[in-house]
């Protein structure tokens, strides 16, 4: 972006005026999940409004709401002080609400111009689209942004994602749109490239614009907004300006909450080391990670979203190779090429996207628990059905599976149900350690505490937990040791005792404590 | 959670309903087989005559023998084009070695060797590089025929050796031809490897969700390749067969058979996106299909209305199990 554009950021604005857009007691529930109850926000002209909260606490439920794409089960939305309804997408931008995702919803064939004048290109005397118009309008737009860099007629797969979201700016500039979203912009920027974002932040404010920035970035937070809403479990905790609220003061609005689940009771009997890491290294992923995993332990692993802890799970459960690094089972150097290498050697991964890694739709219940077992069940390569039923029984029956059939197809079951199975596949091969990556993401209550329960059962019974969880209770209420990780490297490791949300949350996105 | 008793016995399965038998798809393939059958005997007298009945298997042994590996490969979500091509590949290196003075024993060995090693080189290709096989096999289709073309130009080769007869033209027992035998025998063969071993299994896995069958220690890659090389094995088994029947080879020979395998496979109930299928399906699916042109020959039929025939088959086998299953859904959840 040009520097010469820079805005002065320091200046005082009166900050007041009524809000441009009120969403007021806005509830929505999926089957089994209560993802928002009666929150609140208000976008001020002119200001930036921060969104906080932990994933999971409603924040893209939200954004959905705003821009038409989810229907509130109750409550109202207004712009301007007049109620209206954003029945489609398409209503929300015809209201002037636009949003600049983490991966921009965009189009990569089409030059930067069609991009912006999508939908509202200008015509000429015949109907058709009037290029010379649309390519001088996308020129001009930009260079009032200030992104007079950006060729109008570059095709968008050619930009870098920096660009690609001034592009999509320039798109919320040429419908003026009143209202932007910008639901976490950063996450895939470099540094230089999140000045140039600033800059145009506070360009698009003193447009007058209302802006909804989310990040889990604090510095960023800092820097960039006027106002904070602080959302946690689907309610809305907290609000005001944010000068005057510290950081502390919203770490811990995000993580304070009622005790809603009690996580089991377990004798902690830690003993020797059995999966000792060190030095693993991913050309981009992850580096230098290095911990010990002892018999009967819970180690949790905690950190924002693009961390790395699944790579680097997935990297000791043979699933990505490494550059360098050594892997230690029981005093034995593996180095698995193929997760069967590892399931062999007694290390199973239990991935965090179900759908996609975890379970086999298609196939019924029983054949999905045996399939990672099959060389067990089988002889000679012959399947033994009698042998894989007894196998799914035997472990779906520990994890009180709801079913009316084990031969029933998996795509049947409920998310929870699901996870069971997905959980109860990897067990069953008897490893020594077993990773759980989220493994309670996005499942009810009910199943949650199964999955808690059956994991204290687990290291009652000598196995070592690995644990990569994003929900704090989780993380405090399970593990006897915890890794922080941020930006590919571990930050700190803390013994689980008195250990607050607190300093997990300053670690992990870097405040100095 | 208020209704959570001591753990709940999930039984192995529910007793099916004899609807779910008598709807399923292999039913179908059994009535529309009798159907035909039944048609082809009022067209024509001469169809109900154990020779005729014999000949009429010539019709589709060769193809169905392909469309058991194919089918294998359809399930695990990829797909061979080249098959035909192989067979004319097969058949030309065939061809050279009896110019050379090859006998029967290395006329055969030749024959499977060649469609084996076309099969893994598809096989490498898909999985090395990581190419679509629709795209690998689409170009080695053309490389494979291609090659027969240049050795042959406008050219054929005969003089195979009258010993090499018997595997097109030789009968086991009766009007019971070699080839019938050597497709029944491989058949029961396919069906064990797909139904009652864990190597299929992980097919039908593969075919659902490649992702997680990796994830749960599936080879992938390595049966993919293991496929491929089945595939090209069969073809390089029916290039043996169909050389051997016609005595010849010229670079045109089984052009168009890829389709026709294709059909058979599709026509057998084994899904087109991956996943699901059985060996019993695509054997009365081969069934039919020999009936079908079989009948038409009977009734003097010109080829280029049967091959008109052939792609109405195609489309509609596609779109059947479509609705089919549609239909199902409705009617039993």
């Amino acid at each position: 972006m040009d520097t010469t554009a820079q805005l002065n950021p320091t200046t005082e604005q009166p900050l007041a005026a009524a809000p441009r857009l009120t969403l007021s007691g806005i509830s929505k529930s999926f089957p089994g999940v209560r993802a928002l109850h009666d929150v609140s926000l208000s976008l001020y002209p002119g200001q930036v409004t921060a969104l906080i909260g932990e994933n999971g606490a409603g924040k893209s439920t939200l954004v959905k709401i705003m821009t038409g794409i989810y229907q509130p089960d109750a409550g109202t939305i207004s712009i301007d002080g007049k109620a209206v309804t954003l029945p489609s997408a398409h209503a929300a931008f015809g209201h002037g609400i636009t949003a600049i995702h983490q991966e921009t919803v965009l189009f990569d064939d089409l030059t930067v111009a069609e991009n912006i004048f999508l939908g509202h290109a200008p015509r000429s005397r015949f109907g058709t689209i009037d290029w010379r118009t649309m390519r001088k309008n996308a020129r001009e737009v930009l260079d009032t942004m200030g992104a007079g860099h950006i060729d109008a007629d570059a095709r968008l797969k050619d930009l870098g994602i920096a660009n690609k979201h001034l592009v999509a700016v320039a798109r919320a500039m040429s419908i003026d749109a009143q209202i932007v979203i910008m639901d976490e912009p950063t996450a895939a920027l470099s540094l230089k490239e999140i000045e140039e974002l600033f800059l145009l932040i506070e360009f698009l404010k003193s447009e007058g614009k209302a802006i909804l920035f989310i990040s889990h970035k604090f510095d960023e937070i800092y820097r960039i907004a006027d106002r904070y809403t602080v959302f946690r479990d689907g309610e809305m905790v907290g609000e005001g300006l944010i000068r005057d609220a510290g950081q502390s003061q919203i770490v811990r609005m995000m993580v304070g909450r009622a005790v809603d689940h009690i996580f089991p009771q377990r004798k902690a009997e830690i003993g020797a080391p059995v999966l000792t890491v060190s030095g693993l290294s991913h050309p981009t992923e992850f580096d230098d990670i290095g911990f010990e995993l002892h018999r009967g332990e819970i180690l949790g692993f905690y950190g924002l979203v693009g961390a790395g802890r699944s790579e680097v799970m997935q990297a000791i459960a043979g699933i990505t190779r490494t550059s360098s690094g050594t892997i230690t089972l029981e005093g034995k150097s593996i180095a698995p090429k193929s997760a069967a290498d590892s399931i062999d050697a007694g290390i199973v991964y239990v991935p965090e996207e179900r759908g996609k890694q975890g379970v086999v739709i298609g196939l019924p219940i029983f054949q999905n628990i045996s399939l990672p077992s099959l060389k067990r069940t089988s002889k000679s390569g012959m399947l033994r059905l009698a042998e894989e039923f007894a196998l799914a029984r035997s472990y779906t029956e520990r994890l009180d599976l709801r079913a009316s059939s084990l031969s029933q197809d998996v795509g049947t079951l409920s998310g929870g149900n699901q996870q069971k199975i997905v959980i109860a596949k990897w067990l069953a091969t008897a490893p020594k350690v077993i990773i759980l990556d989220e493994p309670t993401k996005g499942i009810d209550i009910g199943s949650k505490a199964a999955v808690h329960g059956f994991m204290a059962e687990l290291v009652a019974q000598g196995l070592s937990v690995i644990m990569v969880s994003s929900e704090l209770p989780e993380i405090l209420g399970m593990s006897d040791r915890v890794i922080v990780m941020r930006e590919g490297r571990i930050a700190s490791v803390y013994d689980n005792k008195g250990l607050d949300a607190e300093t997990l949350v300053k670690t992990a996105a870097g405040i100095a404590a | 959670m208020t209704d959570t008793p001591a753990p709940r016995h999930i039984p192995d399965r529910l007793d099916k309903p004899l609807n779910s038998a008598i709807f399923s798809w292999e039913a179908l393939l059994v009535a529309v087989a009798v159907a035909i059958f039944a048609v082809n005997s009022f067209a024509s007298p001469y169809f109900l005559d154990a020779w005729s009945l014999s000949d009429l298997t010539f019709n589709f042994t060769e193809k169905a023998l392909i469309a058991l590996a194919m089918a294998l490969l359809i399930i695990s979500g990829e797909i061979d084009l080249s098959v035909a091509a192989i067979i004319a590949l097969a058949s030309t290196m065939m061809g050279m070695a009896v110019q050379a003075g090859a006998g029967t024993p290395v006329l055969v060995a030749i024959g499977i060797l060649v469609g084996l090693g076309c099969g893994a080189f598809n096989g490498l290709l898909v999985t090395r590089l990581g190419l679509p096989s629709i795209v690998v096999t689409i170009g080695t289709m053309s490389l494979f025929r291609g090659i027969a073309f240049i050795v042959l130009g406008d050219q054929a080769y005969k003089g195979y050796p009258p010993s090499f007869a018997f595997f097109g033209q030789g009968y086991v027992w009766w009007v019971v031809s070699f080839e019938l035998t050597l497709f029944l025998v491989a058949a029961v063969i396919y069906w064990f490897v797909l139904h009652r071993t864990s190597f299929g299994r992980r097919v039908f896995a593969i075919g659902n969700n490649p992702v997680a069958a990796q994830f749960s220690g599936v080879r992938v890659d390595r049966i993919k390749f293991i496929l491929f090389c089945l595939t090209g094995l069969m073809a390089g088994i029916a290039s043996v067969l169909i050389t051997s029947r016609l005595g010849s080879t010229r670079p045109s020979i089984a052009q168009g058979y890829e389709l026709e395998v294709i059909t058979m496979v599709v026509l057998g109930g084994v899904s087109i996106l991956g996943g699901a299928g059985s060996v019993v399906g695509v054997v009365l699916a081969a069934l039919i299909m020999g009936l079908v042109t079989f009948g038409l020959g009977l009734l003097n039929v010109p080829g280029i209305v049967m091959s008109i025939f052939i792609g109405l088959l195609l489309i509609i086998v596609i779109a059947l199990p479509i609705i089919w299953r549609r239909v199902r859904r409705e009617r039993f959840t």
